[in-house]
């Protein structure tokens, strides 16, 4: 018996042995093919990455279906300069590490443009493996500063400090309120993020913030505390840097506070009527600012919503149409720099780069969408508020 | 006046951990394991209140106690499939790390039923809220309901440790497993039955979280579960009574942290103040120290 499982562990390492070498040699004969394969290929490959599980999972996977609903309308259309466009999208769980490894997955599916990452901080992540590379990056979504802090990254939305500073201004403009309350959180660069842009722009505005708290992701259930403080403030407005999830509560507590200010918020708490079974007249006169509104009239709007209903069955949120124009920026970029897929990632970097501050595009978060050699968008804020249970865009 | 307003918050905040703690403490002080899936149990109990009261249509009595049923199925389940034959290995490392897998495997599987979406969760309370100091202060009626089922259960299990065989066993099996073995008692399907306790009452707490703070996605239990599990451990883990009282003072440290000293730091304030119990009395406020005889 011992004799036959020594010859058996012989026979096994032996075979291991034979079975690392061929791979070896699987690989070696792989990467030359692929190399080949790049040169004559002949469509453009872009790559998404995202949260498709997780508790951002909402966000990926409407940047997914809003992006892949624009490549198949091009792709139907001829493509780019003639040629098809494959998308590939990978998960990433709102993970900076996880980002980092689909960006790893896609280059060795021969990536050349990168519609990613969804979310802030996976974006910071990989936009320092793209500048490495010189790989061409939009995001759609990724609105911290440092996102796009590299020649090579663009983004299609609005950054954090553009955001704070918009909603200051408004504020301001329509004397909705002088004495403002801030609820921001501060285990989150794009709350924060806001928050303190916001609170530079206020000073300027005439706006006295006369209680500002923070929550973290680790205590966002209760709000007792902050929304206390800002009815002692006697605060007339209540400014909430964050995503509808803690939105909803906060409304909901206020509520149940007797406390009723008017309640202003920012692009993440687009999608709160959205919440299964929340009650809509919590939300009654809450604005936002939005960059995207699917009840609009716009022609362009209407036509990409009923388009992404027919194929996914939901009302696209402002990701999907974020995603949406990204990859109609791309195309036009890539025109623009009369792109080629035979050209190396390096080539079409630096031709989109230059191209992306010369186009101007209509899409469905803004008309006139242009860029800045910074990668910041310049398009015009819309404030969206809520009445009877509805989304309407305040002109 | 808004100190006071705070301090009801603060129970308010409490009474939701105390309740979750009371399942953590049980099982910990009978089978000897954190079971981190506890907070995880909770989620799945929100969802299933959620469940039958919108989809099937149950008035909400009937859809807690299904979510109690579900919940005690699924603790056994659980308990059976990835505690029980892991009881006898070498490390105590062992379970809890699948506690933790098991931790995950509930969160994903939720995420796969229910997607990641939020879901706002209609309170089970009918109760209106109490208003005290003409509407200055008020107590809403999900605080009262949680904490008069918080002393509810925290007595009947007290009453049912000490006054029913199966509670005696349970004693028995927690002071020594051995000996309880050797005495005739049924260590396996007395921690079996702990299991079953220790998650139905997460399927309530679950109901009690979800009306308080209305949102529901598969990550609900994760937090909560953690500070009840703070709380435990800082009225003393194992100990019932202990629980409630660990659950109360956490969420009024929280709630009055966070209102005087800084928002920001609510909860290392919270952590700080555990760290200043457990130095001056390592077993929490309400543990025995028993003392280990040579």
């Amino acid at each position: 018996m011992k004799n036959f499982k020594k010859a058996a562990s012989l026979l096994l390492a032996s075979a291991l042995m034979v079975t690392s070498f061929a791979a070896c040699g699987d690989k070696a004969s792989d990467s030359s093919a692929e190399g080949e394969a790049t040169a004559s290929e002949d469509t453009f490959k872009i790559g998404g990455i995202g949260p498709i599980t997780g508790a951002a999972a909402v966000y990926g996977k409407a940047v997914e279906n809003g992006a892949k609903l624009a490549v198949d309308e091009i792709n139907a259309e001829g493509g780019i300069n003639g040629k098809q466009i494959e998308f590939k999208f990978e998960d990433d769980e709102h993970d900076a590490e996880k980002s980092v490894n689909a960006y790893n997955t896609l280059k060795d599916w021969g990536m050349q443009m990168l519609l990613g990452s969804v979310t802030s901080n996976p974006c910071i992540a990989v936009a320092e493996e793209t500048k490495n590379d010189n790989m061409f990056q939009l995001t759609p979504s990724g609105t911290a500063v440092e996102c796009v802090q590299y020649e090579n990254a663009f983004r299609v939305c609005f950054s954090d400090p553009t955001q704070g500073t918009e909603c200051a201004k408004y504020i301001s403009e329509n004397g909705l309120a002088t004495k403002v309350a801030v609820i921001y959180d501060s285990s989150d660069v794009y709350s924060s993020g806001i928050y303190e842009a916001f609170a530079a722009e206020a000073k300027n505005d005439g706006i006295e913030i006369v209680s500002a708290e923070a929550f973290t992701a680790d205590s966002n259930k209760d709000f007792s505390v902050q929304i206390q403080k800002a009815k002692d403030a006697g605060a007339e407005l209540v400014f909430l840097p964050f995503y509808y999830t803690e939105a909803s509560l906060v409304l909901q507590q206020a509520a149940g506070m007797n406390y009723s200010p008017i309640f202003f918020g920012c692009d993440g708490m687009d999608g709160i009527l959205d919440v299964e079974g929340f009650d809509a007249s919590y939300a009654d006169n809450l604005m936002f600012l939005s960059p995207f509104t699917p009840t609009s009239t716009d022609e362009a709007i209407q036509t990409f919503v009923t388009s992404f209903k027919d194929a996914y069955g939901e009302t696209p949120n402002q990701f999907a149409a974020d995603a949406y124009d990204g990859i109609y920026a791309i195309k036009a970029a890539a025109e623009k720099a009369e792109l080629t897929p035979d050209m190396s990632v390096s080539d079409m970097c630096d031709a989109m780069k230059t191209a992306m501050t010369e186009i101007s595009i209509d899409g469905v978060t803004a008309k006139g969408l242009t860029w800045d050699a910074s990668g910041e968008p310049s398009k015009a804020p819309m404030v969206v508020k809520i009445a009877n249970g509805d989304y309407a865009v305040v002109e | 006046m808004s100190f006071i307003s705070y301090l009801i918050n603060g129970i308010s905040l409490g009474s939701v951990y105390a309740i979750i703690a009371l399942g953590y403490t049980m099982v910990y002080g009978i089978a000897k394991m954190l079971n981190f899936a506890h907070g995880d149990v909770i989620m799945i109990g929100g969802y299933v209140v959620l469940v039958a009261m919108t989809s099937m249509g149950m008035p909400s009595i009937a859809a807690v106690l299904l979510a109690v049923v579900v919940c005690t199925l699924l603790g056994v389940v659980i308990e059976r499939v990835a505690y029980k034959p892991l009881r006898n290995a070498s490390s105590n490392l062992a379970v809890l790390i699948t506690a933790i897998g098991v931790s995950y495997l509930l969160q994903n599987i939720a995420l796969l039923l229910f997607g990641a979406n939020t879901k706002s969760f209609t309170s089970v309370v009918t109760i209106p809220a109490l208003k005290l100091a003409g509407g200055q202060l008020i107590i809403s009626g999900e605080t009262i309901v949680t904490i008069i089922t918080c002393i509810i259960i925290m007595v009947a299990l007290m009453l049912f440790i000490k006054k029913t065989k199966a509670g005696q066993a349970m004693l028995a099996v927690s002071e020594d497993k051995g000996a309880a073995l050797l005495m005739g008692i049924n260590v396996n399907g007395t921690i079996a039955l702990t299991f079953a306790i220790g998650s139905g009452l997460a399927a309530i707490a679950g109901v009690l979280l979800c009306s308080a703070y209305p949102s529901l996605t598969p990550y609900t239990g994760a937090m909560p579960g953690i500070k009840a599990f703070v709380a435990a451990v800082f009225g003393g883990i194992g100990s019932i009574p202990g629980a409630f009282i660990g659950g109360i003072l956490l969420g009024i440290i929280e709630i009055l942290g966070k209102a005087y000293i800084s928002s920001q730091l609510a909860d290392a304030i919270v952590f700080a103040v555990l760290i200043i119990v457990l130095l001056v009395k390592p077993t929490g406020i309400m543990g025995k120290n028993i003392q280990e005889k040579v």
